[in-house]
């Protein structure tokens, strides 16, 4: 076993931004398999390579997914850390807590795993990092009775996560909690059975800033936008010009569309609303001045992913504007189609952005039903190589 | 059995009042002072979110003293950002500026609001992960320790300016779509053991995982092997074989890529593209790593207009002006030759030396 100093780690103390290896030595003092991950650590700094093995698996009773199952690559040199599975404890929505909750939390984690977490995961999820098989049900037991369950894992739906919308942010189209929350509970079975190519990542950001990064992390991405005219208080333009903006420079000139103008005379910002694609830039701005449409509803967007396996998408504009209220079935409907389809086509470890490039756009629209539109795209085709089926020809007898 | 599929705990028990009676009723919002974000209802009603670093991994203690804090100033209510901050959520602005100077004494740092660097979005490292080429923590507190004044607000940048690390080419966490990323890279082939493909490995599935076909079955020795040639790296067969190695602690390091963004605002979403393609892993300060993030946030802010993200900067200016003042090299493996190569190159003789 290694003797437990961390002479690289302990440079890692130094510094003003907070430190990791200040919490890991503070879990350290009150488990053994703290200590031992952060030993294991230490070697991993020195040899410049990591210690876990691929692989394992293991669960809770019911649940095909939402442990990550972890062992030690050294477990002679460090026995505490010879199984360091993760719980995915899915987040509540917009990540709000009371100090309740989260001693709740820390009390059941202190009694079963390292005391170590990750506030948050890169997908949403709190991440519970530590614990051995033999703790596994009975720390899922003691979460499950402080009413905190698993997220997803695997070739499954995975945890949906969103921005904060609207319980803090006068920019929200769509409640953006609420749809994560109703979805969240709809998929359930999805979430927690893995059964599909590969996974699946639905995110909500409730404007087109996208604050939970949707457009590239997540396969669906409901983005927040409006369909009429975004708002303007001219009295409070003017409070922002007499402030300093230089509004012409800061806001008219970096319209995208040019769909801004400022009559200095009577100091009056007008839109050219049919010109505005809703961009934000104007409304982040001058948010006391300007303000988001009142029809409003979302943009989807399909096949957004990191680099695994073809490379990495940004989502591509599926359905230009829904409305979303609860219980949000006909967004329900296009989910189950597309997952359906992906389902049936896709190869294992195929994304269905990466299926909808291998097969086609248009399959994909007429699978899920949905009709092309020139919003879908950047523009039309420069090749001529176009299908026609049968059906859309004369047949020459 | 315990109960089973009954999802998160409901948000609606964890907002505070305020947000409770103002829900979707927010007007606009200003920024006081750097960190703290005030939010305004059209009830009147105010509620200010003070905004700390966090480091993310975190331990019990942590969450304890940051609800103590919370319990003292926030009626026991606080949440965390997408970026991995915690915020403190203030209904009573009496309690604002005694907050704020608790969490001074204490030493939190807050930031991380409007034009700053806010925290880095990072992955798991050789803290938890199967596939990780370096530790992300670590590389994060490098960084921040050289830059914790762009998040604190006091050395003021053009716009905002958002920085991922991943510990591999997976890139768990946004580092496609941020101005700056830090990705773990390899630079050898795989190593396979063909003893163990025959026992621990699905061929087919193994051939199939590699996106360049650079996977062949041997079946003289029920193994397979790769043309090295073809193979770049990725580690997707490793991922599906545990028989397959491709650690190697002498030439894994890092790459740094910059100028992408999610954001729709003025420009569309962009990829973040390949500016340094390899920097050795040096832990436990990888000084070179956080000198060459320190050299583009400067150039960066030294040359964006107001409002400029870091890719909207390099396409105004163009990449072949932003290598020069970046005094960075362009080589052959700045040239893309994966699945969208061709829409990289320039189809115009418009160009700038």
């Amino acid at each position: 076993m290694d003797n437990g100093k961390t002479p690289l780690l302990d440079e890692l103390e130094k510094g003003k931004w907070p430190s990791f290896v200040t919490e890991l030595k503070k879990a350290a003092k009150k488990s053994p398999i703290a200590a031992a991950l952060l030993s294991q650590l230490e070697a991993s700094y020195k040899e410049k390579i990591g210690h876990w093995k691929p692989g394992g698996i293991v669960g809770v009773k019911g649940y095909g997914g939402g442990v990550v199952g972890r062992y030690s690559d050294a477990p002679e040199r460090f026995p505490d850390a010879k199984e360091f599975h993760t719980f995915r404890v899915n987040q509540p929505a917009g990540f709000f807590y009371t100090t309740k909750k989260l001693r709740e939390l820390a009390d059941v984690w202190d009694k079963y795993g390292s005391g170590l977490y990750n506030m948050h995961g890169s997908t949403g999820d709190i991440i519970l990092l530590g614990a051995n098989t033999a703790n596994l049900q009975p720390c899922f037991d003691a979460l499950s009775e402080i009413g905190f369950d698993l997220g997803g894992s695997g070739g499954a739906m995975r945890t949906l996560s969103c921005c904060v919308g609207q319980a803090r942010c006068e920019k929200a189209c769509i409640d953006s909690m609420n749809i994560i929350y109703d979805l969240t509970l709809h998929y359930q079975d999805s979430i927690h059975r893995p059964a599909w190519p590969y996974k699946f990542k639905i995110k909500v950001s409730a404007c087109a800033n996208d604050c939970a990064a949707a457009s590239a992390r997540s396969d669906l991405a409901i983005i927040g936008t409006w369909r009429d005219t975004l708002k303007i208080d001219q009295a409070a333009v003017r409070e922002y010009v007499a402030g300093g903006l230089d509004i012409l420079e800061q806001v008219v000139r970096k319209c995208p569309t040019t769909a801004l103008a400022w009559d200095a005379k009577k100091k009056e910002l007008k839109i050219n609303a049919d010109e505005c694609v809703r961009c934000m830039h104007c409304i982040n701005e001058m948010p006391k001045a300007l303000h988001i449409g009142s029809e409003r509803g979302a943009t989807l967007l399909i096949g957004g992913k990191a680099p695994v396996v073809k490379g990495a998408m940004i989502g591509w504009v599926l359905v230009p504007f829904i409305k979303l209220e609860p219980p949000y079935t006909e967004l329900k409907e296009l989910i189950d189609k597309i997952i359906d389809w992906w389902a049936d086509n896709g190869k294992t470890r195929e994304r269905v952005g990466e299926l909808i490039d291998r097969v086609g756009l248009s399959k994909f629209l007429k699978a899920v039903g949905l009709k092309p539109l020139p919003q879908m795209v950047r523009a039309p085709r420069a090749n001529p190589y176009i299908f026609w089926s049968e059906k859309e020809v004369t047949k020459n007898e | 059995m315990s109960k089973t599929d009954f999802g998160p705990p409901d948000y609606r028990e964890l907002i505070p009042p305020v947000i409770k009676e103002n829900y979707g009723r927010w007007q606009y919002h200003t920024i006081p002072r750097p960190g703290v974000v005030k939010h305004v209802s059209d009830t009147g009603a105010v509620i200010n979110s003070v905004r700390v670093a966090s480091p993310r991994l975190v331990s019990s203690d942590f969450i304890r003293a940051i609800c103590d804090i919370a319990d003292k100033y926030c009626d026991g209510y606080l949440r965390f950002t997408t970026r991995h901050n915690v915020e403190f959520l203030v209904s009573d602005e009496n309690n604002l500026q005694p907050l704020i100077d608790e969490l001074g004494k204490k030493g939190y740092l807050i930031g991380g609001v409007g034009h700053s660097i806010s925290n880095i979005v990072h992955t798991q490292g050789w803290v938890h992960c199967k596939s990780a080429v370096t530790d992300s923590s670590g590389l994060v507190k490098d960084m921040m320790d050289e830059l914790y004044e762009y998040f604190t607000g006091k050395i003021k940048i053009p716009s905002r300016l958002r920085i991922a690390v991943a510990c591999c080419v997976n890139m768990c966490g946004a580092c496609h779509c941020s101005d700056i990323a830090i990705v773990g890279i390899h630079r050898v082939i795989p190593r396979i053991n063909d003893e163990l493909v025959s026992r621990m490995c699905e061929i087919p599935t193994t051939i199939a995982s590699c996106p360049t076909g650079a996977i062949r079955p041997n079946p003289k020795i029920k193994s397979i092997e790769i043309n090295a040639d073809r193979c770049m790296m990725c580690g997707n067969c490793v991922a599906v074989c545990p028989a397959i190695k491709i650690m190697d602690p002498v030439n894994d390091g890092v790459s740094i890529w910059v100028g992408g963004k999610v954001s729709n605002a003025r420009t569309p979403p962009m990829f973040s593209r390949l500016a340094i393609p390899y920097l050795p892993n040096n832990p436990p300060r990888w000084p070179e790593v956080t000198a060459a993030v320190k050299n583009l946030v400067e150039v960066w802010a030294a040359n964006a207009k107001q409002g400029e993200r870091m890719g909207e900067w390099i396409e105004r200016i163009g990449w072949e002006r932003f290598f020069k003042l970046a005094h960075l090299e362009f080589t052959d493996k700045h040239l893309d030759d994966f699945t969208h190569a061709t829409t990289t190159f320039r189809s115009t003789t418009q160009f700038k030396y």
